[in-house]
C-alpha cells in the first residue's frame, strides 16, 4: 500500500479542533449534581458500619448512598451463569476487591462530593484473601461467596471426536501449561454517566460512554425495576476508546440512576484514572493446561485444554464470555478432529472481569502457538514445518471444526508462504545465527490464528448443558441494523447501531453508502450517537467482537442497495424510462442508454418528501430504508454442544525476532512482520491503522502491561507510573501484509480484523524468547525482572 | 503576588487562545477544569489526572504544560493556548491538524489535543526536527489507539524542510517565558 493515498476521516476535523463531543464534554441540566464513589481498601472484608452522618452535614452535599440503599431500591444484576451470587452496583455486606464500590457521595461539586467521602466511617472486619486462581479451587480456600459453596462456580467439559483414541495411538505426547496476565487496554478517556430520574412517570435517562453490546440494557433496566423503555440509554457522539473497557460502565449508570432517583436531581460522575485502574475492568487471568497427541512428525491428532479462568470477583454478564467466544475456534487455524476441553471459571478477590479488546483469543493461543512451539523442540522440528503440517488446508473451505465453528474461507498455508516469503524468513535466520555466533540471546517467534468476528448472541449459552439450554430458550444469531435518510433536498444521511470509539465507522459508512447512491463520501452525513428510545437497535447492536465489518457495514449495504433500487423506480416514471435503465452515478440519476436523459440526484430523492402521491404504484415513499442483516450461519449451539461462535473467521500469522539485552534483560522486538487475510479490505487506511493499534496492544501484554496484586490482595497499579503503557519509545516497526480471501457469506466479503493482534503477538514474542533463552516456559509480560529470575532461575543468567 | 483565600472563589483573568477574559473559581480548581467547566472549552481533555499521560496538555505563555498539573489560579495574568484556537476561524485545520489527517494519526482523538499542543510549542523551537527527537517528545504523550506510527508520521510532514510558511509561530512566541516558577 506503500504510496497510495489515505483516507481523509470525515470525523478528524472535528477531533483536531477540540470540537468533538465527548460525554463529559456534552452540557448538564441545571442543578446537575457530582458523585464520587467511596471504595473499599479492603481485597476482602465484611462492612461492619457505614456512619455518613458528618459527610450529610457538610454543605453542599445532598446524599450518601450506600449497599443498603441499592439493595432496597433495586434487583441485583443478571448473570449468564445461574449461581447463589447476587451482586448490585454497591457492595451489600461484604467487599471483595479493592477498590470494590462501597458508597456514593451526591453533592453540588465534585469537589465537596471528594472532601465529604473524607467524612463518611466505614468499619470493616478484614477476611481472608485468595488470589491465585488455582488455589481458590481447593477446598480449603477461603470462600469468596459463601453461599456459592465453592469458588469454581462453573465447569463443563466438551468432547469432540474420539480424543482418548487419538492419545492411544499417538507418539508423543506433549503437554505445557500458561499462565495470561491480567490487564486491560485502559481507554484515555474514562468511563462517564449522567443520569435523570423523572419521577412522575418512573422513567429514567441516562447518558454514559457504554459500548455495547445491547444485551446489557435489559440488565440495567431490570436492576432499576422499569420495563426497557423507561430506561432511556444515550451514547454520545465520541468516545475516547474503549477497547471492550466501556462495557463495564454498566454498573454505574444504574448507580447514577438510583443517585438521581433518591437525590430528584441529574447526578453526573466522571471516573478518574486512580479509580479505572483500580476497579473498572481487567481482562481475565487464566491457566491453560494443553496437551497434544502428535505423531513423531509433529501430526496432531488430539488435543486436550484445562481452561481455569479467573474473573476476579464477580461472574458479570456477559461473563465467562473469554472462555466461550473462542469454543468453535479452540483448535484455531488446524486441522485436528479430536478435542477434549474443561472449561472452569473461578471467582477470587479481584476486580471483576470483562470484555476486552481479543476476548479469549489472546488466552487460548498463548496456550495454543506455545504448544506449537513445544512440539517442533521437544520432537526436535522446524516450528513452522509443524505448523504448516496442521493448517486446514485450503480446499476444506467452508471449514467446520471440531467444536462447530465454520469456517468461511482462507488460505492459510498461502498467506503464511508470502509471509515466510520474500526474503523475510532468511533473514531473520541470518540476524540469528549472526547474533548467537556473537554470543547474543535472540529468537525467532511464530504464531498463527483464526480471528473471529461478529459473535452469535447464543454462543454463550454453551456455559449450560443442552437440557438447561432448552428450558431456558433457544438463543442465536447476531441482528446488525443500519438506516439511510433523505431528506426534503434530497441529502443523505446515516445512522447505525455501532457505537462510535475511534474506528472510523463514520467515514466507511460513507463510503459504503455514497457507492450505491452514486454520491461522493462528503454527500453522505453519518451520525453515530445512540438513543435507544428513537434508533433502532437488537441485543447486538454496540462496537465490539470486531462485528462492523461482518454486520453493521452489511446492513449499511443493504439499506443503500434497498434505497437505491427505490430511487431507481421513482426516476424512472421521471425519466420515462424502465427501472432496468436506471443508474445512479456522479450525483445523478439517468438512464443507462441515454446518459442525457438526467436528473440531479437530490431533484430525484426528495420526491418522496414533496409528492408522494407521484411514486409508482404499491411503493412505500423512500423516505428511509432500514437495513436489517440477520445471518443463518449463526445456529444455535447443537444437541453435543457444536457451536459456531462467530460469523467470520479470519487469519493472522505473526513472525518476529527478538534479541535479549545481556545486562539489562530488556526484551528488544528486532523485526515484526504481521500477515492478514481478513477477505475484501473496505478501507486500507483505516485496516493499516487498526492493525497497528491492536499491535501495539499485543506488544503491551507482551513485555509491559499487567495489573498486579500482592498476596493480601493490595492492588499494585494504580498509576500511569505503575501500570505501563507503552509510549511510542516501547512500539517496534512492524510490516503489515494482506492475503484476501473473501467471505463468501457477506455481500461485502469483509471480515473484522481489529482483534488479531492482541491474539497474535503476545503469544508470537513469547515463542521467540523461548527461542532465544532456550526455556520452555515464558511468563508474561516478560519484564526484564521475570527474564532475570528465569535465567538466574535455570542458571544460564 | 496576589493572595488567595482557599475557601474563596477568586477572579482569575487570563488571555485565552488570544481573547481577555475572567471568571471564578475556588484556588484548589485544576487548570484543566477550570478551562472545560468554567470556560466552556472542552477540547482540552483530561486522562489521567497525574500528569502522565498527556491529554490535557495546553500553552502556558507559549509553553507546553499540563493543565492537570496546573492550578487555575496559576494562569492569572498568563496567555494560555488550547487546541480550539489551532483552526482558523473558518474551520481550516492548520499544517499540523492537516498532517495529522493526512497520516490516520488518530483514531478516538481523545489524547490528540495534548498531543497537538505539544507539536505545537515543540515545533515552534525547532521546526525540522529528526525523529529521534519527534519521537523523545512524543514519548510524553499515550495514545492506546494508533500504536503512534501515523503520529510520527504525521509530525515528520509537518516538520518537513519542504513545509514552508507553517504558521505555528503565533504572537505568544515573540514572549515566549520559561515555566512559571510560581
Amino acid at each position: 500500500m506503500a504510496g497510495a493515498q489515505k483516507t481523509l476521516r470525515k470525523e478528524d476535523p472535528a477531533l483536531l479542533s477540540g470540537r468533538g463531543r465527548y460525554a463529559d464534554d456534552l452540557p448538564v441540566p441545571v442543578g446537575t449534581l457530582h458523585a464520587h464513589v467511596i471504595r473499599s481498601p479492603h481485597a476482602h472484608a465484611d462492612i461492619v458500619s457505614i456512619d455518613a452522618s458528618a459527610a450529610l452535614a457538610h454543605d453542599g452535599v445532598w446524599a450518601v448512598l450506600t449497599g443498603d440503599d441499592v439493595r432496597n431500591m433495586s434487583e441485583p444484576f443478571l448473570a449468564a451463569v445461574k449461581t447463589p451470587v447476587t451482586q448490585w452496583s454497591l457492595a451489600v455486606e461484604r467487599v471483595r476487591y479493592v477498590g470494590e464500590p462501597v458508597a456514593l457521595v451526591v453533592a453540588e461539586s465534585r469537589y465537596i462530593a471528594e472532601d465529604a467521602a473524607e467524612l463518611v466511617a466505614i468499619a470493616y472486619a478484614p477476611l481472608e484473601a485468595i488470589l491465585d486462581p488455582v488455589a481458590a479451587c481447593e477446598k480449603s480456600a477461603p470462600l469468596i461467596h459463601p453461599q456459592a459453596e465453592t469458588n469454581e462456580v462453573s465447569v463443563r467439559k466438551f468432547c469432540y471426536g474420539d480424543t482418548e483414541a487419538a492419545f492411544a495411538k499417538a507418539d508423543r505426547r506433549i503437554a505445557m501449561t500458561t499462565e495470561f496476565p491480567r490487564l486491560s487496554f485502559t481507554p484515555i478517556e474514562c468511563y462517564v454517566v449522567v443520569a435523570t430520574h423523572n419521577a412522575a412517570e418512573n422513567s429514567y435517562d441516562v447518558l454514559a460512554n457504554f459500548q455495547g453490546p445491547f444485551s446489557m440494557h435489559p440488565v440495567m433496566a431490570r436492576a432499576l425495576r422499569v420495563a426497557g423503555p423507561k430506561l432511556r440509554l444515550r451514547i454520545p457522539p465520541d468516545s475516547g476508546g474503549s477497547f471492550g473497557i466501556k462495557l463495564s460502565v454498566f454498573p454505574y449508570v444504574v448507580l447514577m440512576g438510583l443517585a438521581a432517583k433518591i437525590t430528584g436531581r441529574p447526578v453526573k460522575w466522571v471516573e478518574d484514572r486512580i479509580e479505572h485502574l483500580v476497579s473498572a475492568s481487567s481482562g481475565p487471568n487464566r491457566v491453560t493446561t494443553a496437551e497434544a497427541a502428535v505423531t513423531k512428525d509433529g501430526r496432531i491428532l488430539g488435543l486436550r485444554l484445562d481452561q481455569l479462568e479467573d474473573y476476579g470477583a464477580f461472574l458479570r454478564a456477559p461473563m465467562p464470555g473469554p472462555l466461550y467466544r473462542m469454543h468453535g475456534a479452540v483448535t484455531g487455524a488446524y486441522d485436528v478432529a479430536n478435542v477434549e476441553v474443561v472449561n472452569r471459571v473461578v471467582l477470587t478477590n479481584k476486580m471483576p472481569s470483562s470484555l476486552i479488546r481479543g476476548f479469549g483469543g489472546p488466552q487460548l493461543y498463548l496456550a495454543l502457538e506455545r504448544l506449537m512451539q513445544r512440539i517442533a523442540v521437544e520432537l526436535k522440528l522446524d516450528p513452522l514445518d509443524v505448523i504448516c503440517r496442521n493448517l486446514v488446508p485450503a480446499a476444506k473451505f467452508p471449514y467446520k471444526t471440531a467444536a462447530g465453528a465454520l469456517y468461511d474461507s482462507g488460505d492459510y498455508l498461502r498467506a503464511v508462504e508470502i509471509a515466510t516469503g520474500g526474503g523475510r524468513l532468511e533473514e531473520l535466520k541470518r540476524k540469528r545465527a549472526a547474533a548467537r555466533a556473537a554470543g547474543k540471546k535472540y529468537g525467532i517467534g511464530f504464531a498463527v490464528i483464526v480471528e473471529p468476528a461478529m459473535s452469535n448472541m447464543g454462543y454463550l449459552s454453551t456455559v449450560m448443558n443442552a437440557q438447561a439450554r432448552e428450558k431456558a430458550g433457544p438463543k442465536n444469531g447476531a441482528v446488525s441494523m443500519a438506516r439511510v435518510n433523505i431528506d426534503p433536498l434530497g441529502a443523505v444521511s446515516v445512522t447505525a447501531d455501532v457505537t462510535v470509539q475511534g474506528q472510523s465507522h463514520e467515514t466507511v459508512l460513507a463510503e459504503i453508502v455514497s457507492r450505491e447512491l452514486g454520491l461522493k463520501p462528503d454527500d453522505v452525513e453519518v451520525v453515530l450517537e445512540i438513543d435507544t428510545a428513537k434508533d433502532q437497535w437488537s441485543i447486538a447492536a454496540g462496537t465490539y467482537s470486531s462485528r462492523f465489518a461482518s454486520g453493521t457495514a452489511v446492513a449499511a449495504h443493504l439499506a443503500a442497495v434497498q434505497m437505491r433500487d427505490k430511487l431507481k423506480g421513482i426516476a424512472a416514471r421521471q425519466l420515462n424510462v424502465l427501472p432496468e435503465d436506471v443508474e445512479l452515478a456522479q450525483g445523478k440519476i439517468r438512464s443507462r442508454s441515454n446518459p442525457d436523459n438526467a436528473l440531479p440526484f437530490g431533484r430525484v430523492a426528495a420526491t418522496s418528501h414533496w409528492s408522494p402521491v407521484m411514486l409508482p404504484e404499491s411503493m412505500a415513499p423512500a423516505l428511509s430504508e432500514t437495513g436489517v442483516w440477520s445471518p443463518q450461519e449463526l445456529e444455535p449451539p447443537s444437541h453435543d454442544d457444536r457451536i459456531n461462535t462467530s460469523f467470520t473467521y479470519g487469519f493472522v500469522f505473526d513472525m518476529c525476532g527478538v534479541e535479549i539485552d545481556p545486562k539489562t534483560y530488556q526484551v528488544r522486538v528486532d523485526r515484526y512482520v504481521s500477515m492478514h487475510d481478513a477477505g475484501r479490505i473496505l478501507n486500507a487506511t483505516i485496516a493499516e491503522g487498526q492493525i497497528r493499534g491492536a499491535f501495539a496492544q499485543g506488544v503491551a501484554a507482551a513485555l509491559y502491561e499487567e495489573f498486579t496484586y500482592n498476596e493480601e490482595g493490595a492492588f499494585l497499579s494504580g498509576t500511569f507510573a505503575d501500570y505501563l503503557v507503552p509510549t511510542v519509545s516501547e512500539i517496534p516497526p512492524v510490516e503489515i501484509l494482506h492475503h484476501s480471501s473473501p467471505s463468501p457469506f457477506t455481500p461485502l466479503g469483509a471480515k473484522g480484523l481489529a482483534e488479531g493482534n492482541c491474539m497474535s503477538t503476545p503469544v508470537c514474542i513469547a515463542n521467540a524468547i523461548a527461542d532465544a533463552l532456550g526455556v520452555a516456559d515464558v511468563p508474561l509480560p516478560a519484564t526484564p525482572r521475570r527474564i532475570h529470575a528465569m535465567l538466574a532461575e535455570s542458571g544460564k543468567p | 503576588m496576589r493572595r488567595v483565600s482557599k475557601d474563596q472563589k477568586t477572579r482569575i483573568a487570563l488571555t485565552l487562545n488570544g481573547r481577555k477574559l475572567a471568571a471564578e473559581a475556588e484556588p484548589r480548581m485544576l487548570l484543566s477544569d477550570f478551562l472545560r467547566h468554567g470556560l466552556g472549552l472542552t477540547g482540552t481533555h483530561v486522562g489521567c489526572e497525574h500528569g502522565v499521560c498527556g491529554c490535557c496538555t495546553v500553552l502556558i505563555d507559549g509553553v507546553a504544560q499540563r493543565s492537570c498539573l496546573t492550578l487555575a489560579v496559576q494562569a492569572e495574568g498568563r496567555e494560555v493556548r488550547t487546541v480550539e484556537s489551532l483552526a482558523g476561524a473558518d474551520g481550516k485545520l492548520n499544517a499540523l491538524q492537516q498532517a495529522f489527517r493526512n497520516n490516520h494519526a488518530l483514531q478516538c482523538g481523545f489524547c490528540t489535543p495534548g498531543i497537538l499542543m505539544s507539536f505545537t510549542d515543540f515545533l515552534a523551537r525547532n521546526p525540522h526536527p529528526s525523529e529521534a527527537e519527534i519521537r523523545e517528545v512524543l514519548s510524553g504523550h499515550l495514545c492506546r489507539c494508533t500504536g503512534y506510527a501515523g503520529i510520527v508520521a504525521a509530525i515528520k510532514e509537518a516538520s518537513s524542510p519542504k513545509q514552508v510558511g507553517i504558521m505555528y509561530l503565533t504572537s505568544t512566541q515573540s514572549d515566549r517565558r520559561e515555566p512559571f516558577s510560581a
